[in-house]
């Protein structure tokens, strides 16, 4: 990883990485406080992910995600106090407040979701990109997913089309190795994810996804080739989920030494142990990182704690578009 | 006045809709050099292009998710799904993602997506192609639901449904196709907030929609020959009902019989019962009878099927009965 990255940069991705994880970790302590209620899925060991990958694509690419879609949002740019309020059920969440941990969307920053359903999100994602193709956009849609969505009908459905029809879509597999808790290895007769895809000719790359520089650069070079026109792109990214599925998760189907084999993997620490063999990160560069990441996840938890709750009177409200917006663009 | 069938209806209303607004697309399996399975589609290929005349492979979830997200995504798409029996595979994208997608962003996205498809029993294609499933998207908020059983509405619904900002799901009654029938030229698109008053009457209501229509207005020409006025309504849209022009006519009638062609239980026909019984119980002079579908997956052989859906002289029967002028 050596002199792979400039300073500036280099602590760029760092404080996001950081503020994801001590954003997950905030939810975590509010989620046992009772403030955040309903399922909780936390990113915490997959931060390189959506640091990488954010960054590689345009404001104006499309980017579709999971429940465990905290971290896209931060890294696309959605303001950490939306995504708090969201979870809190405040009227300034990013959803405002209807959608919860698992729906957060963002139209502003074409960040379509937070899909709960397992690979809910992958037709959609090959849908905004056929109505691009027949547009004639040059946008790519990013679609986010995991290694359990690979086993869904969806998923098989979503390459066909995707490649059958040629549209610009990039499909990122965060395999975690775990679909709730069960290993992919107990799920799936073929665990090589990629040659699935490449079964439908979906040409299909592997990356270290503890790696954010590897991340980004290898997002950089799909989202290129799929905006040349290439048609559609799948990337697996190997990562790992230090935290259980969800708060409700007891964790037992896994063992600790895996779990700490995985740390040892950190993309915190590796990003950090590379920055300093560089001598372009200093002790008091992480401690200021620290300090800055915490006062905007606190500030993000006042948004939340200030918010309002929407009225009651108001519970029908988008079921249907309201007639006095009724649009036809 | 032209002079059309339903199938004809259908395919003219695309073509309007494809030729004015470049947005609008066709999907589904085998619409394209095939047709249509109904032959809705015939011709249309040729006349806008495969782009716009998207064949599919067999993907339901895939390709009815796509029309998802083409649709929210600025396109008008069409989807068309053979029968309601493969919506079935692809319900998840229609309840938990058409639907609640407007919901659940706090309405920063929104579905405005048609999907068409036939529904229904009558020619002997047995238990996994001729079920009506219609209630069981009338249950899910966030969708429209609508069936056109006359020529008429076939030309002017989906004007309609193309032009509401939600997901709207059309049912076309297999047997309707080769209906023919007038069609108004020139007619603005149906109001899928209203039924239609199909034959008014003063004596009973005979509540009914899609496939069910010709039967049931059969049915009411017999009992007018035993001296029995029966009023018509054709419900068109299913969700939301139009529960205005449903109770006007039980109020004026005071009696009820309501047609189906889905299984009695949980069945639109119980769902429309219970709102006159919750709303116009005291203005009725008899029991709200219902005349659904027997108890059992569709047969093949023809008499066992026929013995299995609403049949005219069921319907009139009960009419008599709810009248009370039976024998």
């Amino acid at each position: 990883m050596s002199g792979a990255v400039s300073r500036e940069r280099g602590l760029e991705l760092l404080r996001e990485m950081m503020l994801i994880r001590r954003f997950e970790e905030r939810c975590a302590e509010l989620y046992s406080a009772g403030f955040i209620r309903g399922f909780l899925h936390l990113y915490v060991g997959e931060e390189a992910i959506a640091t990488g990958a954010m960054r590689a694509l345009s404001p104006e690419d499309n980017v579709i995600s999971t429940y465990r879609e905290h971290g896209h949002a931060i890294a696309r740019g959605v303001p950490p106090g939306e995504v708090m309020a969201e979870m809190y059920g405040k009227v300034e969440g990013s959803s405002g407040g209807r959608g919860g941990s698992m729906h957060i969307f963002d139209a502003s920053r074409r960040f379509y979701g937070g899909h709960a359903i397992v690979a809910g999100g992958l037709p959609v994602a090959v849908g905004m990109a056929l109505a691009d193709a027949l547009q004639n956009e040059n946008r790519v849609t990013a679609c986010f997913f995991g290694d359990g969505a690979v086993a869904e009908g969806a998923f098989h459905e979503s390459m066909n089309l995707a490649a059958l029809w040629n549209l610009p879509v990039l499909f990122l597999c965060e395999n975690n190795f775990y679909a709730m808790g069960t290993h992919l290895s107990r799920a799936q007769a073929e665990t090589n994810l990629a040659r699935k895809a490449a079964s439908y000719r979906v040409p299909a790359d592997k990356v270290d996804g503890m790696d954010v520089l590897a991340v980004e650069a290898a997002v950089r070079r799909e989202v290129q080739a799929v905006r040349d026109g290439g048609g559609p792109r799948f990337l697996e990214c190997e990562t790992y989920r230090y935290r259980a599925h969800s708060m409700y998760d007891p964790d037992r189907y896994r063992s600790k030494q895996e779990i700490e084999g995985w740390r040892r993997r950190d993309p915190i620490a590796t990003l950090k142990g590379a920055l300093r063999a560089d001598h372009i990160l200093y002790e008091e560069d992480v401690s200021a990182l620290e300090a800055s990441v915490e006062d905007e996840v606190e500030g993000a938890v006042r948004v939340a704690e200030e918010g309002s709750l929407e009225p009651v009177e108001d519970l029908l409200k988008n079921v249907y578009t309201p007639r006095e917006i009724r649009w036809r663009r | 006045m032209a002079t059309m069938t339903y199938r004809e209806a259908i395919r003219e209303a695309h073509r309007e809709a494809l030729s004015s607004d470049p947005r609008v697309f066709l999907m589904g399996e085998d619409v394209g050099r095939y047709g249509g399975v109904f032959a809705v589609s015939l011709g249309m290929a040729e006349e806008f292009g495969e782009e716009r005349i998207r064949d599919t492979p067999l993907s339901e979830v895939g390709f009815v998710g796509a029309g998802v997200g083409a649709a929210s995504a600025g396109m008008r798409p069409i989807v068309e799904v053979m029968t309601v029996n493969f919506s079935l595979l692809a319900m998840d994208q229609i309840v938990n993602g058409a639907a609640t997608l407007r919901h659940m962003s706090g309405g920063q996205l929104s579905v405005p997506l048609v999907i068409r498809m036939a529904t229904g029993a009558g020619k002997q294609v047995a238990a996994q192609h001729s079920h009506s499933f219609e209630n069981w998207y009338a249950h899910v908020p966030g969708l429209r639901v609508a069936a056109p059983a006359t020529v008429h509405d076939a030309r002017f619904m989906l004007k309609a449904a193309l032009a509401d900002p939600d997901p709207v799901i059309l049912f076309e009654h297999v047997l309707l196709y080769n209906m023919s029938g007038e069609v108004e030229e020139l007619a603005g698109p149906v109001d899928l907030r209203r039924a239609a008053i199909r034959r008014a009457g003063d004596d009973v209501s005979l509540i009914t929609y899609g496939g069910s229509l010709p039967k049931v207005l059969e049915a009411a020409e017999h009992l007018a020959s035993g001296g029995i006025d029966a009023e018509v309504v054709d419900l068109r849209a299913l969700r939301p009902l139009d529960l205005e022009t449903i109770l006007s006519s039980v109020r004026k009638t005071h009696r009820a019989v309501v047609v189906d062609e889905g299984w009695h239980t949980g069945s639109l026909a119980g769902e429309i019962s219970a709102r006159i019984a919750e709303d116009a119980l005291y203005d009725l002079d008899a029991p709200v009878e219902r005349i659904c579908s027997a108890e059992a997956p569709v047969p093949y052989p023809h008499h066992l099927e026929q013995a299995a859906l609403p049949k005219v002289d069921e319907i009139a029967a009960a009419a008599k009965r709810r009248v009370g002028s039976d024998g």
